[in-house]
């Protein structure tokens, strides 16, 4: 599955591990996470996130 | 250029420039009842470098500081490691006013400085790993992204063993003296603890991945200079070590009861509730009633706390100002790891006890007792109820302490 970097902080999002941070279910596509969803390490809103 | 402030040498080629603000007393939000230090670093090997600069009002000491070494129109190289303003506030004229061929920041960082000053393309960006060579010495970039902005970086001076650090490790102190050691240990031990808890806190995962890194690295340190505060040259484990143990935000056995009140109502609630935590297991209680106390100070008891109870009385429905106050700045902070409750004196409608657990939660403090409302002024049976309160989250709290 697409794995997508914030651009702000870095952080990676792995859909196979999800973000139980946010209560986000491994093997969750980055497409489905809710629209609030925000960045887990520096807040930053899914638009600041680029595919890698 | 008259000359008020001499730099102070740290080795054959590195100088602090830097400014003392001894004034300041509020940081954005931060109490710095001591004060602070802009630090700017002047490394005079063949190409002249300059590391940070200062808040605007203190340009002139810095350039003062710099012109006790050499002419600032000299200077070839500036490194900016951070973009706000307490280190850039005079960087477009300190550009200026050296003819710096180049100006490098982060990717971030080029980004940043263009919002804030709207400056051309005159800054280049630099990766972790990429280095200059400026002599005798090469320095060498590490992004330290969101530590504490997207922005920040830190650089290795090799030839010198001197990592500047940027906000790593730094603190609000002002002095003449310019090294840790040079200044009482308790005083520089709180001041670093302050720092880190009101500014590092919610980027805690990424201190402990920063700190492995730099750990693995390995790198040959003879000094850390952070961007305030004194400067690093005996013991360098020691403030590395603080940060690493703070990221982890293990809940010790000390509670923190924070409250204000209208009457004394819920002040002697407070009272009574500390009591309890005692009973209860708590080694230590702070109590903080928010008309003494500034929401930097709470954010510092809470860094190495296990359970934050919030009183407030219920005006107008809302939870009293001071009380959201300080609540909004600790939420910004998401400590993590922390057990709680809520209690309150109300008139009528006693609607902040729901808005305080509400805020708890959203805050992952976990309850682990039930809120105490009372109405008015509490009479003994109210109080035995705040006591058992207390007890209750010092039982839980000693239990979760010893089993961890």
């Amino acid at each position: 599955m697409q794995k997508y970097e914030c651009t702000i902080c870095g952080y990676i999002y792995d859909p196979e591990k999800g973000d139980p941070t946010q209560n986000v279910e491994p093997g969750t596509a980055f497409e489905d996470l809710p629209d609030g969803w925000t960045c887990p390490d520096c807040g930053a809103p899914k638009d600041q996130f680029v595919p890698v | 250029m008259a000359t008020v402030c001499d730099a102070v040498r740290l080795t054959d080629r590195v100088y602090w420039v830097g400014a003392i603000d001894w004034g300041i007393r509020e940081f954005h939000g931060y109490a710095t009842g001591r004060g602070t230090t802009y630090n700017a670093y002047l490394v005079m090997d063949e190409t002249v470098t300059l590391v940070d600069t200062v808040k605007a009002p203190f340009k002139d000491e810095m350039l003062g500081r710099i012109a006790s070494v050499t002419d600032p129109a000299g200077i070839d190289l500036i490194i900016s490691n951070h973009a706000e303003m307490d280190h850039t506030g005079c960087l477009p004229e300190v550009m200026e006013a050296t003819g710096a061929e180049r100006v490098l920041a982060s990717k971030n960082g080029k980004k940043a400085l263009a919002a804030h000053f709207h400056l051309d393309e005159r800054i280049e960006a630099v990766e972790t790993g990429q280095t200059v060579r400026l002599g005798e010495t090469e320095a060498t970039f590490v992004e330290t992204r969101m530590l504490h902005w997207p922005d920040s970086m830190m650089t290795y001076l090799s030839g010198e063993e001197i990592l500047f650090s940027q906000d790593g490790f730094g603190m609000h102190l002002a002095s003449t003296e310019r090294y840790a050691d040079q200044l009482p240990r308790d005083i520089v031990h709180h001041e670093l603890a302050k720092y880190y808890a009101n500014i590092l806190l919610p980027f805690s995962k990424l201190v402990t991945k920063a700190v492995a890194a730099l750990r693995e690295m390995d790198l040959p340190l003879a000094m850390i200079a952070p961007d305030h505060g004194p400067i690093y040259r005996e013991d360098l484990a020691w403030p590395i070590d603080a940060w690493a143990r703070w990221a982890e935000q293990r809940p010790t056995r000390k509670a923190v009861v924070t409250f204000d009140t209208m009457w004394h109502s819920t002040e002697s609630m407070a009272r009574a509730v500390a009591e309890g935590l005692l009973q209860g297991g708590a080694t230590s209680v702070r109590l903080l009633p928010l008309a003494a106390s500034h929401r930097s100070d709470v954010a510092t008891e809470i860094l190495e706390a296990g359970a934050l109870l919030v009183g407030s009385p219920t005006m107008n429905n809302m939870v009293f100002p001071t009380v959201a106050d300080c609540l909004t700045y600790l939420e910004g902070l998401a400590r993590k790891n922390l057990v709680g409750a809520a209690f309150g004196s109300y008139g009528w409608s006693g609607k902040a006890i729901g808005r305080l657990e509400a805020w708890l939660d959203a805050m992952s403090v976990e309850r682990v007792a039930d809120s105490v409302a009372l109405q008015y002024v509490p009479d003994e049976a109210g109080l035995a109820r705040c006591r058992a309160l207390g007890r209750q989250v010092g039982e839980v709290l000693a239990r979760r302490v010893e089993s961890s």
